[in-house]
């Protein structure tokens, strides 16, 4: 495979495309399939063979378009209108009205400016709508391995890192650390055999952005490691992806073989001397193997539990060889920013936080689903632009960043940007991208219960602080909540979270009290409410 | 007026009280500093009001343990958890694997000498907590004494500092489990 | 090899780089509570009772897996430091089921060294009283998964010194377990060789030898030295580390 050959696959399959009438884009990520998106799709196929249209309008399965609540999701290439809530019934009436007449089915079509599409800022999910994530030669037609030639026949290693340095992008895991300076460190390290994983054990409660990553738009993953590997040093790479994202890992099969198909992961890639592969590795449902050491020791085959670091994977990772570890979306970053350059990159943000974000909405707020923002964006333009608000009749009380690791944010903090620094300074993170709302019927006790019981229930159990110590904050908090509890309890409580905050071996057990501190901090009023009084000694002349 | 102290058999074995009575010799010099209102060595029925120390053997076992235990803390300045079991349940808590019903069948069915029946709670014993538990757990405790039982001089030295108007924080070499 | 400068305590001392804090501590007379380093096992750094503060870091770093750097400042005492140790006895108390009066190793238990080395007077937190397994099919020694505080001593020295690793982990957090083999009767298991390194080297009663009875276990621990030596060095003495 040579650039010219890659342009010859595009060309073909854009000519392809062009010669069709037209193109149904059905969602078939995982939430709407499962609100049967499936029978849409064979709906408009016996829809258009009745009128004899089947050869000339082609419908695919594409990736998540965002407005996951109102799927099934069905986008007309032609015009770009997305209609919702398309079951069969309104899938015939798309191909009568809209493929046949012309005329919108007004019902079911979205206002794109509607403000959830206007203020959003697509990076990550470019692709999302436009490509079928099955086919190789889509992806390739709208640019793809473009940047993987790039970067093997035109850049050196060390260019490639200092591209993806200057553009700021920092790791979408939660940690947010530099993502340049960390290859630089896996580039430098002294070794004959490195690695390149893409952590996908994305299990943050009501986060989804990865598995529609990997489902929408595998290639751009292959990519982006082939070009971190490129970068580092490394011929092997590893997904680590969850058993739970069967669809995610259908596709990364049939993208690894598609790839390989056409040379562009195997020996030699753009007759260079850079050879990579990549092989994907399933995980067995545990949230702590999210956290590199553990997932590392899943992959070597071993007890998925963390180990101190240092030393970190960068120097003694996978099988003690120097390893880099990036998340989906970092990996997904890769490819636009060596193609359109560090600067356009940095010019998206915030100075210290750059690009986009995605996040998976959800809890009470009307638009639930998949949305991409530039970094630095009011929660509030999140929330009650994008979101469109808390369900009618109930008031906004808080937004929850980071999952089990992260914190709530109250409505006084709505005016805050979102970005790494930001959210840190309200006892949050931006964590991977989960962002949960709740209105004023939500009962902060109970959702600091609800995370810490996702904790003490997802603990490894190799450290102390963090087997036993998520286990009592959990039945401190149970005893709060049924009205058991006095004040010496919630004293215990905050010094308990401040020991395994302090004390625990890896980020999961470090950072499990966060949800129950920033609910403290914020909403300690609703804890104070539910306690009782200490009984003790009381003198005879008081006796009732 | 002399202190007013109490001691409380709870769920344990006396061990603790057999202790307190091999201070020997030095209990006629206590029977001088303290007027004892309430003990499983006197005959007294109810628990008394002001009383200034309360000892407490033994764990949370029973639902009359319960009811004795707010009782005690109502009515006393200073409540002292009396040894192992009640400071950690000890013996009386290796029952908590079990149900009660599982329990009570063991000792009444099982290993029945004569007639196997179950009392009924209502007329011989009182019924069962789901768990024995620590004193601690059921009432706010002012100190504790350790060991199985604790030693004489661990329960002479308590007393002592509590008559000279101390909270008896027990040194390392009375702090011992077991 | 390099020999480093460093300040524990206030105390300027000395070490190899390749040593841990731990061991330059120890080689001082500079005290830090373990329970899961044992010497000649390698170190997992579990337990968190050797977490040691160091200036111009505001993480704590366990003494046993960190290597000391030039000029490091390391305090292993702060107040901060004994109120966490304190309640990770409390913590592992909490946990099993220990009723010290009637355990074969009562007064020669490493966890109850710690209680009265923290000065535990009692646990905060309610005991949980797990059920957990006992396993008393082997013909020589019981595991009594009660005392477990999931050190996993027993699971190293099978593994890293009889070579056998019929010992392993099995479950997740507050569940997690001591199983041998493919979680069997440990009577049955076909890979234990019955060495009794596990059970010498269990910091509490939850492996014993049968027929001991209510304090009548010491454990001597001090053979796994001779056994790292021997091997590293061909002598058959103690000291492992001295040159």
């Amino acid at each position: 495979m040579t650039l010219e050959d890659l342009n010859e696959v595009a060309e073909k399959e854009l000519a392809r495309q062009q010669a069709l009438k037209n193109r149904v884009l059905y969602c078939s990520a995982a939430g709407c399939v499962s609100c049967g998106s499936e029978a849409t799709r064979d709906a408009f196929k016996a829809s258009l063979k009745e009128k004899g249209l089947e050869k000339e309008i082609e419908v695919i399965g594409s990736g998540c378009m965002g407005l996951c609540g109102e799927g099934p999701l069905v986008k007309i290439a032609s015009d770009d209108t997305l209609y919702q809530n398309v079951d069969e019934d309104a899938a015939q009436k798309i191909v009568r009205q809209h493929l046949l007449d012309g005329k919108k089915v007004e019902n079911n079509a979205l206002d794109p400016a509607n403000p959830f599409f206007s203020s959003q800022l697509k990076i990550v999910l470019e692709n999302f709508g436009r490509i079928n994530a099955e086919r190789i030669e889509e992806y390739i037609a709208v640019d793809g391995y473009e940047a993987l030639a790039k970067a093997l026949t035109e850049m050196k290693p060390d260019e490639v890192i200092d591209e993806i340095r200057k553009s700021g992008l920092r790791g979408r895991g939660g940690a947010g650390y530099p993502t340049g300076l960390k290859w630089g460190i896996v580039r430098k390290a002294a070794s004959d055999q490195k690695y390149v994983i893409c952590n996908a054990d994305e299990g943050d409660p009501g986060a989804f952005m990865d598995r529609s990553v990997l489902e929408g738009d595998p290639h751009r993953i292959l990519e982006g490691m082939a070009i971190a590997a490129y970068a580092v040093g490394a011929n092997q790479g590893y997904i680590y992806i969850r058993a739970e994202y069967p669809l995610a890992i259908e596709r990364l099969r049939l993208a690894i073989k598609q790839a390989e198909r056409l040379g562009l992961l195997g020996n030699r890639i753009f007759e260079s001397q850079f050879n990579f592969r990549i092989d994907l590795r399933i995980g067995a449902g545990a949230f702590v193997c999210g956290e590199e050491t553990a997932l590392i020791r899943s992959i070597e085959g071993r007890r998925g539990s963390p180990k101190p670091r240092p030393p970190y994977p960068s120097e003694k990772g996978l099988f003690g060889a120097p390893t880099l570890l990036n998340n989906v979306e970092t990996y997904a970053n890769v490819a636009p920013i060596i193609n359109r350059g560090s600067a356009w990159f940095a010019a998206i943000g915030t100075p210290k936080s750059t690009g986009t974000k995605v996040f998976a909405l959800a809890g009470k707020i009307k638009n639930t689903g998949l949305i991409e923002v530039p970094m630095g964006i009011p929660l509030r333009t999140v929330i009650f632009d994008i979101g469109g608000g808390t369900p009618e009749g109930t008031e906004f009380k808080a937004a929850q960043t980071g999952g089990p690791s992260g914190g709530c944010i109250p409505n006084d903090h709505l005016d805050l940007p979102v970005d790494y620094e930001s959210l840190a300074t309200v006892g949050s993170i931006m964590g991977s991208g989960g962002m949960i709302v709740m209105d004023s019927e939500s009962k902060m006790v109970d959702v600091a219960k609800y995370f810490m019981e996702f904790c003490a229930d997802e603990s490894c159990g190799k450290c102390v602080p963090c087997r036993v110590g998520t286990k009592h904050i959990y039945l401190l908090l149970d005893k709060i909540s049924k009205g058991n509890a006095t004040a010496d309890d919630v004293a215990l409580l905050e010094e308990l979270c401040e020991m395994v905050k302090d004390t625990s071996l890896c980020g999961l057990g470090q950072s499990a009290p966060n949800p129950v501190l920033s609910t403290l901090r914020f909403f300690r009023h609703e804890y104070e409410e539910l306690l009782k009084p200490v009984e003790t000694y009381i003198p005879s002349d008081v006796h009732e | 007026m002399k202190p007013k102290v109490a001691t409380v058999w709870l769920g344990g074995c006396s061990g603790c009280h057999m202790s307190f009575l091999d201070m020997d010799e030095r209990l006629i010099e206590l029977a001088d500093k303290i007027e004892l209102v309430y003990s499983p060595i006197a005959d007294v029925k109810h628990f008394p009001k002001d009383v200034d120390v309360a000892l407490v053997e033994g764990a949370v076992s029973n639902v009359e343990n319960e009811e004795m235990a707010r009782i005690i803390r109502r009515s006393s300045k200073f409540v002292l958890s009396f040894g192992d079991c009640a400071t950690t349940g000890n013996v009386t808590a290796m029952r908590n694997q079990f149900s009660p019903d599982e329990i009570m069948h063991r000792a009444y069915v099982e290993l029945a000498d004569g007639d196997p029946t179950i009392p009924s709670e209502f007329t011989t014993i009182a019924k069962l907590l789901p768990q024995a538990k620590p004193l601690h757990e059921i009432i706010k405790v002012d100190a504790f004494l350790h060991g199985c039982p604790p030693t004489p001089d661990q329960i002479w030295f308590a007393i002592s500092e509590l008559l000279a108007g101390r909270t008896p924080e027990l040194p390392n070499v009375y702090l011992r489990y077991g | 090899m390099a020999i480093l400068t460093l300040t524990i305590n206030g105390e300027q001392v000395s070490g190899k780089d390749d040593e841990s804090l731990l061991q330059i501590a120890r080689q001082h007379d500079i005290h830090i509570p373990t329970l899961c380093h044992l010497d000649g096992l390698s170190d997992v750094g579990a337990c968190r009772l050797c977490l040691v503060e160091i200036e111009g870091q505001s993480k704590l770093f366990p003494a046993c897996t960190t290597k000391p750097q030039e000029g490091m400042v390391v305090h292993t005492d702060t107040e901060r430091l004994k109120r966490h140790r304190r309640t990770i006895v409390e913590l592992l108390a909490s946990e099993g089921n220990h009723q010290c009066a009637v355990c074969v190793v009562n007064n020669h238990c490493e966890l109850q060294d710690l209680a009265y080395e923290v000065g535990l007077q009692y646990v905060r937190f309610p005991y949980l009283y797990p059920k957990k397994e006992l396993d008393a099919t082997h013909k020589s020694f019981v595991l009594d998964r009660n005392r477990c505080v999931l050190c996993t001593r027993c699971v190293r020295v099978c593994h890293e010194v009889e070579g056998a690793h019929t010992w392993d982990i099995a479950g997740r957090g507050i569940d997690c377990t001591i199983i041998a083999d493919m979680n069997q009767p440990w009577g049955t298991s076909p890979s234990c060789t019955s060495c009794g390194k596990c059970v010498r080297v269990c910091p509490t009663g939850a492996l014993f030898e049968k027929g001991q009875t209510v304090a009548e276990m010491e454990k001597q621990r001090d053979f796994l030295k001779y056994i790292v030596t021997a091997r590293t060095k061909r002598e058959w003495v103690a000291e492992a580390t001295e040159e």
